[in-house]
């Protein structure tokens, strides 16, 4: 990892967070590394490391963790938040991150379009007529989109 | 009992095996499944970008659900858990909830709770139960090898799935499949994550996640992975071509779905169950079963 200029860093980072939904449980980490020790995604990429995640939330390295490709390799699978002896909640903490991350930085286009299709759509998957047929010919009732009440919530 | 419910996005489009084989086990043990046409995500894929949509979506499905005065019973593991953990949260938070409300009132919705919302495995386990369940076994699933896979949202976290299943020894899904006749595969790498939350971002992280349990699942024999969650079956059954070229494994594991699993042995014939739509034909089961 390149040097870290304490210059750069941002001490009211860790607060941030820690007042970001899902992050509250930041400062209660002790480093014991059971979340990393328990992460599927850091067993085959090592650079998405829970504990060094923290760390580097702490240390206030703002930029390095808001501008990264790692946070969002989480595949929420809860292990983590299981092992925590402190009550980190890392899943819902990794969230708080990202979710920093979509305002002060860029959230990764794939994110975006999900969006778009929730607010386009109100479902993932566009409903088209052929879907509709095929549901109808199984006798299963029609799947109607209703995008006005996300437009109006999102 | 009466539940609504809840498609999601996948099933309804993409697995019409599990909700076909979902219907007709519901029906088949007096469970009444009502459908609301107004339902929509449950929030879920906006939870890396802005918890707080998540919180609002999933909202507006409880009080739907609410307005129809019924409990929700979700298909999908990670639908489950978001509606869950955020009824959860609003029954916790009143500053949230009256924050929440406010936006609902915009499009005409207001939600008060407590909704009650189960994945559909949980509802058959509490409110049908494993020995209800054997006494309507027509056509036991004798020799038959089934590896389950729970998902994660299945069992954690914990907090939400107390009572029901432990994340570190799960047990409910693995005793459904036996309660059909058919023979547990216990396998090293049971609790393992699919992946499918990462696939998204990165296709290769994703895919050597699901690739254990796929070579696991493969060398021990099995007749069939069974799921209980559209993200999951992407992983196992839509990616496993892919994931067989890239490592060179010689893979071909039927995916199959635990309705589908109980309607067979229940009598139903594959064809209603929807057994045409799952890509690897578990053709050595159904012969086995069927004939």
């Amino acid at each position: 990892m390149a040097r870290i200029n304490l210059n750069d860093l941002d001490p009211s980072f860790k607060f941030t967070v820690a007042s970001t939904r899902g992050g509250e449980g930041l400062q209660a980490c002790y480093a014991c590394k059971a979340c990393t020790a328990a992460c599927p995604i850091e067993k085959t990429v090592k650079r998405y490391d829970p504990r060094k995640i923290i760390r580097m939330a702490l240390l206030g390295m703002k930029k390095e963790l808001l501008e990264s490709d790692f946070i969002w390799l989480c595949s929420s699978c809860y292990s983590c938040s299981e092992v925590c002896p402190q009550d980190v909640r890392f899943t819902e903490l990794i969230f708080a991150i990202k979710n920093l991350a979509s305002v002060e930085a860029c959230a990764p286009a794939g994110l975006m379009a999900q969006r778009g299709l929730l607010k386009e759509h109100g479902r993932l998957y566009e409903v088209s007529e052929f879907e509709n047929e095929k549901r109808s010919k199984l006798g299963l009732p029609p799947i109607v989109e209703h995008p006005e009440d996300y437009k109006s919530l999102l | 009992m009466e539940a609504l419910l809840y498609l999601g996005c996948t099933v309804p489009i993409r697995n019409l095996n599990y909700e076909l084989s979902s219907r007709l086990i519901a029906k088949a043990f007096g469970i009444n499944f009502r459908d609301n046409e107004m339902l929509g995500c449950c929030g879920f894929p906006l939870k890396s970008m802005d918890v707080m949509s998540t919180i609002l979506s999933a909202a507006r499905n409880l009080a739907i659900a609410e307005k129809d005065g019924l409990e929700i019973c979700a298909l999908c593991n990670a639908c489950a858990a978001t509606l869950n953990e955020v009824a959860h949260t609003l029954e916790n938070d009143q500053d949230l909830k009256n924050q929440v409300n406010d936006k609902l009132k915009d499009v005409d919705l207001e939600y008060n709770g407590p909704i009650r919302v189960r994945n559909f495995m949980r509802l058959l386990w509490e409110e049908i139960g494993v020995e209800q369940i054997k006494k309507a076994v027509r056509r036991p699933l004798t020799g038959v090898r089934l590896a389950p896979h729970y998902g994660c949202h299945y069992l954690k976290p914990s907090e939400l799935t107390v009572g029901f299943d432990d994340p570190d020894v799960p047990h409910t899904l693995s005793s459904l499949i036996e309660a059909t006749g058919a023979e547990v595969i216990n396998y090293p790498s049971l609790k393992d994550c699919c992946g499918g939350g990462v696939l998204g971002m990165s296709e290769e992280v994703a895919n050597s996640l699901a690739k254990r349990k796929l070579q696991e699942v493969s060398e021990a024999q099995a007749h069939a992975l069974v799921l209980v969650c559209p993200f999951c079956n992407v992983m196992y059954e839509g990616q496993q071509k892919k994931i067989a070229k890239t490592s060179g494994l010689d893979l071909k594991v039927p995916v199959v779905y635990y309705p589908q699993v109980l309607g067979l042995a229940l009598g139903m014939s594959s064809e209603e169950l929807g057994f045409k739509l799952n890509r690897v034909k578990p053709s050595a089961m159904l012969k086995m079963v069927e004939g």
